[in-house]
């Protein structure tokens, strides 16, 4: 369990999935916040106020997911590291990433799954690193379909050697 | 004598904001400072900050020690004495320091104590040997100084600060070989476990260290399993290898200050120890003293922001400048705070102070045999 691993588990998981249709259409956020903290800037990050506005600020955050278009604009703004962007159109996870050296497109990285375990080699197909977003970089990788829901962290350097 | 209006004591998150919203009424004030620089636990702070968004949340810690700094460098009517440390307070309100190994005297009309905390430390065997360090000392070294403190980590404490120090020694390229929890769950935010949990960190809850093992030096640990009443499990040990043990088993509010000068102190468990009776605009028992900050009770910097600004708004109130909307402001930073602790984890907080706001306590103050 999520409380004492540190790893959400598929009840977990449940709560944040948007359903086929939406998938279908193209890329979405999901918010991998779980548990009642202190923190709003999601909210504010989000430019098509798909974000509802906190009616108290330790509520958890809820995506109307057919409002998001999967910009991504909130995934570098998260203190937690919680924001993931998948599109199923394209093949690609967009996640935050806060380690150097970054990468670059192109390079090929290892997949880690929520457990840190490597699951699968993807290609980085495009790297935002604005000076805007602070350090953290958006990382974008091309994974199988079935993969998209399961990796959530890269390891870089080792396959490019 | 050195006279001024207020005196801020600690250059951490609440008393830079103490000192900064002091200032602006138009006060003389002074904050001392013991390191050399202003900013607290805040410098070493490299991740972003939860909270709300109007008050600074997603901000690195790093970036808003600077502000801050950059905010008191630019009032002149703030006087920054670092590498000052308070020495002790007198009857006569006078507080002595010193300062570049000088003793000095300072009275000021109102003095606004914001010392911070001090960690704990974990008994265990072998916890005397170099490389048992504290998570504060990590940080510095690393965060500060840009020194590895080692290769191999092993972290004690799932609470915010083993994981945020986890995943700031996985950022200096440290393995964290393990994170172990006494208690059964994980006790910092759940996104700060996942995020070291997905760069593959394990973390080890009901489980305790035993011993520390090396001759001259961390070479690992004896980490044991715990049953439900945090006994030890015979036959559960596992040793894991390590040249680093780096403890972040809680903080303790450092009031011996306020204990010094007579202000009334009760032991809170949910605010980390001996903490001030106090009112709601942080006022002690004591007319010329104010707190703010995890001297207060141990909280987030982010909470520790807030106090410092209606502490120092009271202070200076109450000797005279006065801002015509300081009620409104009072009340606005109030309700801030409110909002922040209105979760799971700040209403652990809001019950200690509720124990320990002037009026409502009732037992015996816990240091007046001292008189």
């Amino acid at each position: 369990m999520l409380e004492k691993t540190g790893i959400p588990t598929s009840d977990d998981l449940k709560a944040i999935k948007p359903d086929k249709e939406r998938l279908k259409k193209g890329p979405v956020a999901l918010i991998e916040c779980f548990r009642k903290i202190p923190c709003d800037p999601c909210f504010y990050s989000c430019p098509f106020d798909a974000i509802d506005e906190f009616k108290d600020i330790n509520d958890i955050p809820n995506l109307d997911y057919e409002t998001c278009t999967g910009c991504g604009n909130c995934i570098a703004s998260c203190p937690g590291l919680a924001i993931f962007v998948v599109d199923y159109n394209k093949n690609t996870l967009s996640l935050p990433y806060e380690f150097l050296p970054v990468p670059e497109k192109g390079d090929l990285v290892w997949g880690l799954n929520r457990a840190g375990k490597k699951v699968k080699k993807a290609e980085v197909v495009r790297v935002k690193d604005p000076a805007k977003n602070d350090k953290t970089a958006v990382v974008t990788i091309k994974l199988p379909k079935e993969y998209l829901m399961e990796v959530r962290n890269i390891e870089v350097g080792e396959l490019n050697g | 004598m050195i006279n001024t209006d207020i005196l801020v004591i600690g250059g951490g998150p609440a008393g830079m904001t103490a000192a900064i919203k002091a200032s602006e009424s138009g006060a003389q004030v002074i904050i001392i400072e013991r390191y050399h620089e202003l900013g607290g636990q805040l410098i070493k702070q490299t991740h972003r900050f939860f909270g709300s968004k109007k008050e600074q949340a997603g901000i690195r810690g790093i970036s808003i020690a600077q502000e801050l700094t950059e905010k008191i460098e630019n009032h002149s009517n703030i006087r920054v004495m670092t590498e000052a440390t308070a020495e002790g307070y007198y009857e006569d309100e006078v507080v002595t320091i010193s300062h570049e190994n000088k003793f000095k005297k300072i009275k000021a009309k109102k003095v606004i104590i914001a010392t911070g905390a001090s960690e704990n430390m974990l008994a265990f065997e072998n916890n005397d040997l170099p490389g048992v360090y504290g998570a504060g000392a990590v940080q510095t070294l690393m965060n500060l100084y840009g020194i590895l403190p080692g290769e191999k980590v092993i972290m004690v404490g799932a609470g915010n600060i083993g994981l945020i120090v986890s995943y700031q020694l996985l950022q200096a390229g440290v393995d964290v070989e393990a994170v172990i929890e006494a208690a059964p769950k994980i006790g910092g935010y759940l996104v700060h476990a996942s995020k070291i949990r997905r760069a593959g960190v394990p973390i080890y809850t009901s489980h305790s260290i035993k011993k520390a093992i090396g001759e001259n030096s961390v070479q690992g640990a004896e980490v044991v399993e715990l049953n439900d009443n945090w006994e030890m499990k015979v036959g559960t040990e596992k040793v894991i290898e390590a040249d680093i043990i780096c403890l972040a088993v809680g903080l303790n509010p450092l009031s011996d200050l306020l204990i010094q000068a007579e202000c009334e102190v009760v032991y809170t468990p949910e605010l980390g120890g001996d903490v001030p009776i106090r009112d709601e605009n942080l006022k002690t028992t004591k007319d010329h003293i104010f707190v703010a900050g995890d001297v207060a009770g141990i909280e987030e910097a982010t909470a520790a922001m807030l106090e410092g600004e209606i502490a120092g708004l009271k202070a200076v109130s109450e000797i005279g400048y006065s801002n015509e909307n300081i009620f409104e402001e009072l009340n606005r930073l109030k309700t801030e705070l409110n909002k922040l602790r209105s979760g799971p984890v700040g209403k652990v907080i809001k019950n200690g102070i509720e124990k320990v706001r002037r009026g409502n306590y009732v037992g015996k103050n816990r240091y007046s045999h001292l008189r």
